[in-house]
């Protein structure tokens, strides 16, 4: 009888281990930070690229408006592929796009929005990339979504035709 | 008089030396429970990514405005979650992972007394 227990509890022991590695097995090892996030937008003053200008936080987000912080760079590829849906969001009057140069060239980056359109209503600067990391951002291109100085959305990576469908949703 | 200046230049000088090192000192000690989100594995002190160099300016900067090591880890944590922490604190997630070493002591324990000490 108690010999019987043991291998059935061995075996029960095995299982278990058998089942959690398997699962692990088939999980991400690449850690990705939560995407909904209802948090506060941080207090932060920038400059801006286009102008000398200063400008803090409060001045650039007003409440009872839905914007759209796209953090960005002229040197980073999948921002090139996702700024014809930038562009195309412009042309919507309820959603204004901010963005933040994210460790860049001031002429490079300037000379990509020459090339491909400028969808932004401002452009903040962020030279040594502290700004993105009050952000919660761990690199580009990455897209937030702002309402009532709150973070609603949050979107890691180029975003997509399927974002752009979210996106417009969330602004009904 | 001149030695007694001589030695107060010194000591100024070891003492400005030794304030120095004890801010990088700390800087380097919450660096190393920070985890980099881009070299993942790698804590932020080890790595020299774009991340994580940014990162060593944050918490410069945060000490500089006076938060302390515990503030700046909850800094963090809000903005990344537990995982960002090499040294996450006790909560839903993690109290297995704390309590189970101390369960599983005690059961050995527990078979080691009754197996050798209570036989004889």
């Amino acid at each position: 009888m108690k010999n019987k227990l043991i291998s059935y509890s061995i075996i029960l022991i095995f299982l278990t281990i058998f089942a959690v590695f398997y699962k692990s097995l088939k999980d991400t090892n690449i850690y990705i930070p939560e995407t909904k996030i209802n948090n506060d937008i941080p207090i932060f003053s920038a400059e801006l690229l286009l102008s000398k200008e200063n400008l803090t936080s409060t001045e650039i987000f007003e409440m009872d408006k839905f914007y759209l912080l796209n953090i960005w760079a002229s040197w980073c590829a999948p921002c090139r592929d996702e700024h014809p849906i930038l562009m195309s969001l412009s042309k919507n009057n309820q959603l204004k796009i901010i963005g933040m140069n994210y460790k860049d060239n001031k002429k490079n980056a300037k000379s990509f929005l020459d090339e491909l359109g400028n969808p932004y209503e401002k452009i903040i600067v962020d030279k040594n990339g502290t700004n993105s990391i009050e952000w919660g951002a761990f690199g580009v291109p990455e897209t937030f979504i702002i309402y009532n100085n709150k973070i609603i959305k949050k979107y890691i990576g180029p975003i997509n035709r399927e974002f752009l469908i979210e996106i417009q949703k969330i602004i009904k | 008089m001149r030695i007694f200046t001589k030695s107060i230049i010194i000591f100024l000088l070891l003492t400005i030396n030794n304030l120095n090192a004890n801010e990088n000192s700390e800087r380097n000690e919450i660096t190393k429970n920070l985890r980099c989100l881009i070299c993942q594995g790698q804590s932020v002190y080890d790595s020299d990514s774009d991340f994580a160099n940014s990162m060593k300016i944050l918490v410069d900067k945060k000490l500089d405005d006076g938060l302390s090591k515990k503030e700046i880890y909850i800094y963090f944590k809000e903005k990344y979650g537990d995982w960002i922490l090499y040294d996450p604190g006790i909560n839903k997630n993690t109290y297995l992972l704390w309590l189970l070493p101390i369960l599983i002591f005690l059961f050995g324990g527990a078979i080691i007394v009754k197996s050798f000490i209570l036989k004889k």
